[in-house]
């Protein structure tokens, strides 16, 4: 199966559980299984070319020029993780079916854990880093979902708050280094980096590279100082801390230190590194897993010592360390998953995870027993169990890594470490399955049904027969470790055996597991010892830490983001200016290409008009209405400025938009107030008066500079201007621009009108659907309204001038191409005629009229735009390419069709079925408010006072 | 004739900016139009000014306006009505809703306005 089928099975299968969720909780678990089921045969497929040392590739490119491509690998190391994600996955699946209960959302469970499953697949066969990356923010934010997966626990919040923090935190290092990677290797492909070992090492860049991906690799993996995080994940379900603790998540970061391994090891800071966190993980985490009493925590800490275990073994740099931390992360992936699920059992038939309370389960749970003490022995590295081999294989590569110049350091620390580790095994063992039967259990334990047992039995099965068979596993690891190492030359021709001879490696085991049963025998000293001790909490450490940042966050953020929208804006005028002035001092200033041109009379009169009632705006603003017709002059003016230099369609267009501007303001000032109190001190008033100079001071100076100076780099204007006739077909090259040349952009900016006027549909029907409506009911107007709201003058009057407008917008409409005009101008005019009827003859006489709903006119305008453009994929060429022909009809002129036109058309219909929607949004909020409910066009019709008249017309009215 | 529009300029975006910086929305979204004027200007005049040579193609006639700018500036005019229109019904909502009509959401802050507020209510 194509590798893309594989990382996307999980994908797309995760849409599949939630769907399910009806159906039933065996049928929602049963369409996960068979989603990772098909994944996993997929991946199986693969094998015969993995075994055939093949690396197979499946490659789309996705972002060239960035480097960012999707392309996937599998080699031997990338199917040993994806095998465990999917088998040990398979397990999880058919456990957690049996273990959640009735109240939890079976196929929210399945959803999240699909997502994590694809992530970390995607994570294991991704050959480009980036797209490693990307997978593995993902896997951090789905196992954040599955760690708070009880949403209803404090503790499930907490814990997966926490493991975003600590692995977003060192995911984002990680993206650090794997750009810095990507620039040091050339490449961001792991084929092209891995070939690159000695130019990475050489670069200066090669230390901060090292230290940001170990920085993501540690915290993923809960290596010390980052380890806290995991036991604290623990308040999720069983099933996913049995996922996520031994087969996946937390072995990403391990799984990133193998990959990278030929790239980034074998330099003394590697090792230093790597080996130093490693061996105090190792330690710290055995010696505290001993004293939890739950057994979750206790296999939590017991994972962050093993991973600490895994780890220094990749840290040492040498190809046994590789093989061994191969061996034993299966080996662990085995036991661990097989432990959790024991502990899953006990809770979920015990009540109660804590050890204190546990005892003699043994008799009560012979099954559950027999499972959980082989998976354990074979942590505490008891022979003829597949832990007890790696962890040979552990002491034996310790006892040659020599750190500080103390070749006695590595091997009495893994001892310790070994040690404490047998004695938290043989803890868990002692204290949960021996001793006396109890009767104070909080519920009476019994062996769970089979759906709990088989898959940690399947399990234990692996433990039993590779540790007394280490043979069949050997092939398996060495071809890992192989593909680990980049050659199969180096592999270690060591065998996988039980029995080594005389070897230190088992003097040190045996000293590990006597000296792990002395130390379960003086338990109970130690533990008081232990209590006594004073030691750093992490949680509270890891709180204050945050707690301490959001402050600090605060106290920066505060003042310049309050919630005052008047600061906001001062203080980005201010920083565009101050950019600006920072361009300005520091670049070079051309030297005039323009003369400047003279200003006659009427130039001027304009200007004065333009800045007098600018003026008059800022110092009579609190005159609401005054200022609106104080800005209908500025508006004029730069309609006549347009016109003045020699932008004609800019003109019109302004000018009619000024038009349905103001009508809209004026519908909206209805319900305002008239006045703006004066709020403001002085003060504040002098200083809004300075930004107000500065930015003003800024804008001229700006443009000045622009106009009397030529563009840096020619303009694409002149292609614009020789291409119009000849290519469009038509003179009016801005039009020809709006239609043809930038279609697109075009095509785009009615959908943003039309989005727009769909908003404010949307929220005049929440506020008219909420508590507002009664409140505009009630509204007394603070004005006297008119006598006669609708005078007969103006309603005739709109009403003859109807027809002539809408020739004038079809007119316009159509000369758009060749003269000043177009479908948005011809919009905007047919809305003012439509418009001016609402304002005449009322609202519900108009709408009364209406044919289509505003909202099938804007549909209808962008569909028509749209099909225009497709239609030209039906002759082969791109979208929105145009063409035009001259047709003859006698005894008519010769004129011109062109599909622009019907692009245009689209534009008119969506302009005006825009325009339209926003006014009548608000003129509903009008007519909820008024007396204006008439069903008449006038308030005062004679022909109404004549009933026979009356009857005679509305009798024409209906039909 | 340069320096008449770019001081014209100057002067919107100056009056534009201090109606942005009230307190109320009105004067805020007014300030925002005359702001949309001043970027309109600025970038129509990236073109140049050239007087009495509309881009409109004829015999014999080489020399014309600038058309790009004139075609960009076109849609962000129709562009700035469909923003304006939002923003005002944002406004007139925000304040049909709450009986306020001020821009900055300061709680606390506001004790004389919130005298005045329930009065109106009252």
């Amino acid at each position: 199966m194509s590798l893309f089928f594989i990382v996307a099975l999980p994908f797309f299968g995760a849409l599949l559980p939630g769907l399910m969720n009806s159906a039933g909780r065996a049928a929602t678990a049963g369409v996960t299984f068979t989603v990772t089921l098909a994944a996993f045969v997929g991946l199986l497929t693969n094998l015969p070319s993995v075994i055939a040392g093949e690396v197979v590739m499946a490659r789309v490119d996705w972002m060239p020029l960035l480097g960012l491509n999707f392309t996937l690998m599998l080699d031997a190391l990338g199917f040993f993780f994806a095998l465990l994600i999917l088998g040990i996955g398979l397990l999880i699946i058919a456990y957690a079916r049996h273990y959640l209960s009735r109240d939890d959302n079976m196929g929210q469970f399945f959803t999240y854990l699909l997502l994590f499953q694809g992530a970390m697949v995607g994570i294991v066969l991704s050959d480009n880093i980036l797209l490693l990356l990307v997978f593995w923010e993902l896997t951090s934010l789905s196992s954040f979902l599955l760690i708070g997966y009880w949403k209803h626990l404090p503790e499930g919040r907490q814990g997966a708050r926490m493991a975003l923090t600590v692995t977003g935190m060192g995911g984002l290092a990680m993206i650090g280094g794997m750009l810095m990677l990507g620039q040091v290797a050339g490449s961001y492909d792991l084929s092209v980096i891995l070939q690159n070992r000695d130019l990475i090492q050489a670069d200066p860049l090669y230390v901060p590279v090292l230290i940001l991906i170990l920085f993501g690799c540690f915290t993923k993996s809960a290596q010390f100082p980052f380890h806290f995080w995991l036991p604290h994940a623990m308040a999720a379900p069983t099933p996913v801390s049995a996922y996520l603790h031994s087969a996946t998540m937390v072995k990403a970061g391990i799984f990133l230190m193998a990959r990278m391994w030929p790239a980034l090891s074998g330099t003394p800071e590697w090792f230093m590194i790597v080996t130093t966190a490693s061996l105090v993980t190792m330690v710290l985490g055995a010696v505290i897993a001993l004293f939890k009493h739950d057994i979750k925590a206790l296999l939590a800490f017991s994972t962050v010592s093993h991973l600490g275990l895994i780890t220094m073994l990749l840290g040492t740099g040498t190809a046994f360390g590789v093989m061994a931390a191969m061996f034993h992360i299966l080996n662990h992936a085995t036991f661990k998953a097989a432990l959790f699920m024991s502990a899953g059992i006990i809770d979920h038939e015990a009540h109660t995870r804590d050890i204190r309370l546990l005892g003699g389960l043994r008799k009560l749970m012979p099954l559950t027993f027999f499972i959980a003490t082989l998976a354990a022995l074979s942590m505490a590295g008891i022979p003829l169990l597949n832990g007890f081999l790696s962890k040979e294989m552990m002491l034996e590569e310790a006892n040659h890594t020599v750190l500080f110049n103390m070749p006695w350091l590595v091997p009495v620390l893994a001892t310790v470490g070994s040690l404490f580790s047998a004695a938290y095994c043989f803890r868990l063992i002692g204290h949960v399955f021996l001793g006396p039967v109890r009767d104070d259990y909080p519920a009476k334990p019994h062996d769970p049904n089979a759906g709990l047992w088989l898959p940690p039995a399947i399990l234990v099965v692996l433990v039993v027969v590779i540790g007394t068979a280490p043979f069949l596993a050997e092939p398996f690891v060495k071809m890992v470790t192989a593909s680990v190492l980049g050659d199969t030359a180096s592999v270690p021709k060591a065998h996988f055996k039980i029995w080594h001879g005389l070897v230190p490696a088992l003097f040190m085991s045996i000293a590990a597991v006597v000296g792990g049963l002395l130390m379960l025998s003086i338990f109970k000293p130690a533990l008081r010892l232990w209590d006594a001790t004073p030691r750093p909490e992490a949680k509270p450490i890891f709180e204050a830490i945050v707690e301490s940042a959001v402050s600090l966050a605060r106290a920066v953020i505060l003042p310049l983001h309050n919630g005052a929208f008047s600061r906001y804006a001062a203080i980005g005028s201010i920083t565009i200016v101050a950019a600006g002035y920072h361009a300005w001092s520091t670049g070079a200033i051309s030297a005039p290409t323009y003369e400047m041109q003279p200003a006659g009379i009427v130039p001027f009169a304009g200007w004065l008009m333009l800045v007098a009632a600018t003026f008059g705006m800022v110092m009579m603003h609190r005159n609401r209405l005054l200022s609106l017709i104080l800005i209908g002059i500025v508006g004029l003016m730069v309609s006549l400025g347009f016109v003045y230099f020699s932008a004609p369609d800019l003109a019109m267009t302004q000018f009619t938009v000024e038009v349905v501007t103001i009508i809209l303001l004026l519908l909206a000032l209805n319900f305002l107030p008239n006045k703006t109190p004066i709020e403001s001190s002085v003060l504040r008033r002098v200083r809004d008066t300075g930004v107000a100079i500065i930015g003003g001071i800024a804008a001229f100076g700006l443009s000045y500079h622009y106009m009397l100076r030529d563009a840096v780099s020619a303009p694409i204007s002149e292609f614009h201007l020789a291409n119009s006739y000849k290519g469009g077909g038509g003179t009016n090259v801005v039009n020809v621009i709006l239609v043809d040349f930038r279609g697109f952009d075009t095509y785009g900016e009615i959908i943003v009108l039309s989005i727009a006027a769909l908003l404010i549909f949307a929220l005049t029907e929440t506020l008219l659907g909420g508590p507002v409506r009664a409140r505009l009911v009630n509204r007394k107007p603070d004005q006297l309204r008119a006598g006669n709201t609708h005078p007969m003058m103006m309603v005739v009057l709109t009403r003859g001038i109807m027809p002539v407008v809408l020739m004038v917008g079809f007119y316009i409409f159509l000369r758009g191409h060749n003269e000043p005009g177009g479908g948005f101008i011809a919009g905007l005019i047919v809305s003012i005629a439509v418009v001016m009827q609402y304002m005449a003859s009322g609202f519900g006489w108009a709408s009364a009229r209406l044919r289509y709903p505003y909202h099938g006119v804007i549909g209808a305008g962008v569909l028509i735009a749209g099909l225009t453009g497709i239609g030209s994929w039906f002759v082969g060429k791109p979208f929105l390419t145009s063409d035009f022909t001259y047709v003859r009809i006698p005894p008519f002129e010769k004129f011109e069709l062109a599909t622009a036109a019907l692009f245009d058309l689209g534009v008119f219909l969506a302009v005006v079925g825009a325009v339209m929607l926003s006014l009548e949004s608000f003129s509903r909020i009008a007519r909820q408010a008024g007396p204006d409910n008439s069903e008449h066009a006038m308030d005062i019709d004679p022909s109404r006072d004549d009933p026979a008249r009356a009857l005679d017309a509305s009798a024409k009215e209906a039909v | 004739m340069e320096l008449l529009v770019a001081s014209a300029i100057g002067v919107l975006t100056a009056g534009g900016i201090y109606l942005t910086l009230r307190l109320r929305t009105f004067p805020v979204i007014l300030g925002i139009s005359l702001l949309t004027y001043a970027v309109n200007v600025f970038l129509f005049t990236s073109g140049r000014l050239t007087i009495g040579a509309p881009p409109i193609l004829q015999d014999g006639i080489d020399a014309y306006a600038d058309p790009l700018p004139q075609a960009l500036v076109l849609t962000a005019i129709v562009i700035s009505f469909g923003m304006t229109a939002v923003v005002v019904m944002i406004g007139l909502g925000a304040f049909l809703g709450s009986d306020d009509d001020h821009v900055d959401d300061l709680p606390g802050e506001r004790s004389q306005t919130d005298e005045s507020a329930s009065e109106g209510t009252s």
